[in-house]
């Protein structure tokens, strides 16, 4: 169901999201450009630039500076957005555990990138998972209308009263960000019905002075960061909530923290995030034609981390293979390890086989991912942890 | 400006600050001249540290804590945010330290003048990272020990020039102040705030604890950098410098080492070499 007013465009993710940030009223973008990022922001400020877009440009001099300044406009009540890949987003590392611990309601787009050493401008997630605990929400896209819509929903996510944490909108470099698909583009009236105006909770105000992101020790320090825990665990719901109401209004349906595909009665699943599950759809297809029970879950929200949706479709199976496009060195992939830690206390756990690829844009494609899910179906029960690099 | 024009409220009290704090008066003085219009954000810096912990609340008026690298940035984005809303008649005002604004800082700071959106930044200087415990900046003065320039050494460089720094921004308005001078700093912290643009004010505030003085000297030792020349009070507006004060005294650079511990161990050469420094640049 399109919205009477919108329109099909081929378009990049990248411009999907320049879009959105147009859509969203934004007032002020801040942003410093970086491989694969750039063309959002060059977007954005064309749009600017002709007139198309109400919003300010601040030019500034680093990531670090970028998010500083979104948190600043925040800060005076209006609405903010940035986006980087990266080193852009290693560079904003203190700044986002500052926006998330301040409660910062922040939409930031992450066109994931690797990082370096070994230095490459190609696609991984490891700059998104190396910010994992720095308290955001992170969501991962699969296509450039996932992520324009992602967009979206994202101001509506950070800035519900019940949550007020910022939102790491994060998709895949190249594969999504210069590939051209078709994108449906809503149109202004339908967004402002589902997105309002920017309703903050308490902003630098002269007539009503607070001192704000202030300092505390012990029980306060406690406090506040418990409830930063029940605000991040709340935005599970309330994911779920605004997803459905999207789905209401534009009739594009996003399943909430995790997609299932195919899981019923399969006895091995893939695990994935982002640009990689579509392919995976189609090796799930296949490889249930030829009789072998495989599913695949999309993991849509990597944090907060959906525990018991995840508890419930791995209970099922005998086998989980888990791909990573990240590595937490030393140990192993990062979603292996979570979805590890939420499913500890089953009776008969599954066996979890930890795939490390798609690093610096290797391509991940069918013929392993069947290496994978087939792996996977001989495992047992209760298996040794296995991690394998399957790039080479 | 007369005394008598001063503001009788009092926008910043009970503060941690310790006794003879030219920080914290530098702050009272700037929020008596914005009022209740401004704004305040303050990353880590003694000014934070005295000010910031929950539920101890000393500004009367809005703040925020910021990072330390982040101040000049903070206060661009707040800007833009008050611009969008119609608000460019509030003030928004960073006060950071010298490592803040000379150090870490710098880049933002940089950035945030060239970006040009309306904004005071004060670095209030008292000569190095006295919140952590008197570490060297780049605005420590060469001579100067410090407890990571420890005796037998020294600060072996010059302070970085930060207003030459920032004039060649091209910012709309810079000044250098010190603490016991109220009435000029006031007068241009209200001159930056009729500026629609950037500017920049650096006040020097001798810190009885960094520096090793007497509390109750604090006014004195700042006179006595003004009168020797250590310290300048000028502005620049319009691409050009003009001095603002010139002392009806002039006193050896030797008074005011001395009366600090941090220079108690330089030698008699080593002073005269100092005076010998001031000298040229009057000349």
């Amino acid at each position: 169901m399109a919205t009477e007013m919108s329109t099909r465009k081929f378009i990049t993710a990248n411009e999907a999201v320049a879009q959105a940030a147009k859509l969203a009223r934004v007032d002020v973008v801040a942003a410093y450009p970086i491989t694969p990022q750039t063309s959002i922001v060059e977007k954005i400020a064309k749009y600017i630039a002709d007139g198309e877009m109400d919003a300010d440009y601040l030019k500034v001099e680093s990531e670090h500076s970028a998010l500083t300044a979104c948190m600043g406009v925040r800060m005076a009540g209006a609405r903010a957005f940035t986006s980087t890949s990266s080193q852009g987003l290693e560079y904003m590392h203190e700044m986002l555990a500052y926006a998330a611990g301040g409660r910062y309601p922040l939409v930031l787009v992450n066109v994931c990138r690797s990082v370096a050493l070994p230095w490459s401008i190609w696609g991984d997630q490891q700059d998104a998972i190396q910010q994992r605990d720095t308290g955001w929400i992170q969501i991962f896209t699969e296509t450039g209308q996932e992520a324009l819509d992602m967009v979206l929903q994202a101001y509506r996510i950070a800035e519900d009263h019940r949550v007020l944490l910022p939102v790491m909108v994060c998709l895949d470099s190249f594969i999504q960000s210069h590939t051209e698909e078709l994108v449906e583009i809503p149109d202004q009236a339908t967004v402002d019905s589902f997105l309002p105006r920017y309703d903050p909770v308490v902003t630098l105000d002269v007539d009503n002075p607070y001192s704000i992101s202030v300092g505390g020790f012990g029980k306060h320090y406690a406090h506040w960061r418990e409830e930063q825990q029940e605000a991040a665990e709340k935005a599970a719901g309330v994911i779920v909530e605004v997803g459905d109401e999207f789905g209401r209004i534009f009739g594009r349906h996003y399943r909430g923290l995790i997609e299932e595909y195919r899981c019923d009665g399969a006895e091995a699943v893939l695990f994935a995030m982002g640009a990689v599950t579509g392919t995976a759809r189609d090796v799930v297809d296949e490889m249930r034609d030829e009789g072998k029970a495989v599913g695949l879950v999309k993991v849509r929200a990597f944090r907060p981390f959906p525990v018991e949706l995840l508890r419930k479709v791995a209970s099922q199976v005998k086998a989980a293979a888990v791909l990573d496009r990240d590595c937490s060195w030393g140990y192993e992939g990062a979603l292996a390890t979570d979805l590890k830690a939420a499913l500890y206390g089953l009776s008969s756990p599954p066996a979890i086989l930890n795939f490390i690829g798609g690093l610096a844009g290797a391509d991940v494609p069918p013929e392993r991912m069947k290496y994978m899910l087939d792996k996977a179906l001989a495992a047992e029960r209760g298996t040794t942890p296995h991690l394998e690099f399957i790039d080479r | 400006m007369k005394l008598k024009d001063i503001e009788k409220e009092e926008f910043y009290r009970a503060s941690y600050g310790c006794a003879g704090c030219a920080a914290v008066l530098a702050v009272r003085l700037t929020i008596k001249v914005l009022g209740k219009n401004s704004v305040y954000v303050v990353p880590a810096n003694c000014i934070s540290t005295v000010s910031c912990y929950y539920p101890q609340a000393p500004f009367f008026v809005p703040f925020t804590v910021m990072a330390f690298a982040a101040t000049a940035s903070a206060c661009s984005g707040i800007s833009a945010g008050f611009k969008r809303r119609g608000r460019e008649d509030i003030h928004v005002v960073g006060f950071s330290g010298d490592g803040g604004t000379a150090d870490i800082g710098i880049q933002a700071l940089s950035g945030a003048i060239d970006c040009g959106n309306k904004f005071i930044y004060i670095c209030y200087d008292n000569e190095a990272y006295m919140n952590t415990g008197i570490q060297r900046s780049g605005l420590t003065p060469y001579g100067a020990t410090t407890t990571t320039t420890p005796s037998p050494c020294f600060e072996n460089r010059p302070k970085k020039d930060m207003l030459r720094i920032v004039a060649a921004h091209d910012i709309p308005y810079a000044a250098t102040a010190c603490s016991s001078y109220p009435l000029d700093y006031m007068e241009k912290v209200k001159k930056a705030s009729q500026v629609n643009g950037p500017t920049y004010i650096h006040i020097l505030t001798p810190c009885p604890t960094g520096w090793g003085f007497p509390p109750d000297e604090t006014i004195e030792i700042g006179r006595m950098a003004v009168e020797s020349g250590v310290w300048k009070l000028t502005e620049f507006e319009n691409g050009e410098f003009r001095t603002t004060y010139t002392p009806k005294r002039s006193r050896p650079v030797s008074e005011y080492l001395a009366a600090q511990a941090r220079f108690r161990h330089l030698s008699p050469e080593q002073v005269a070499a100092i005076q010998k420094e001031i000298d040229a640049a009057r000349d």
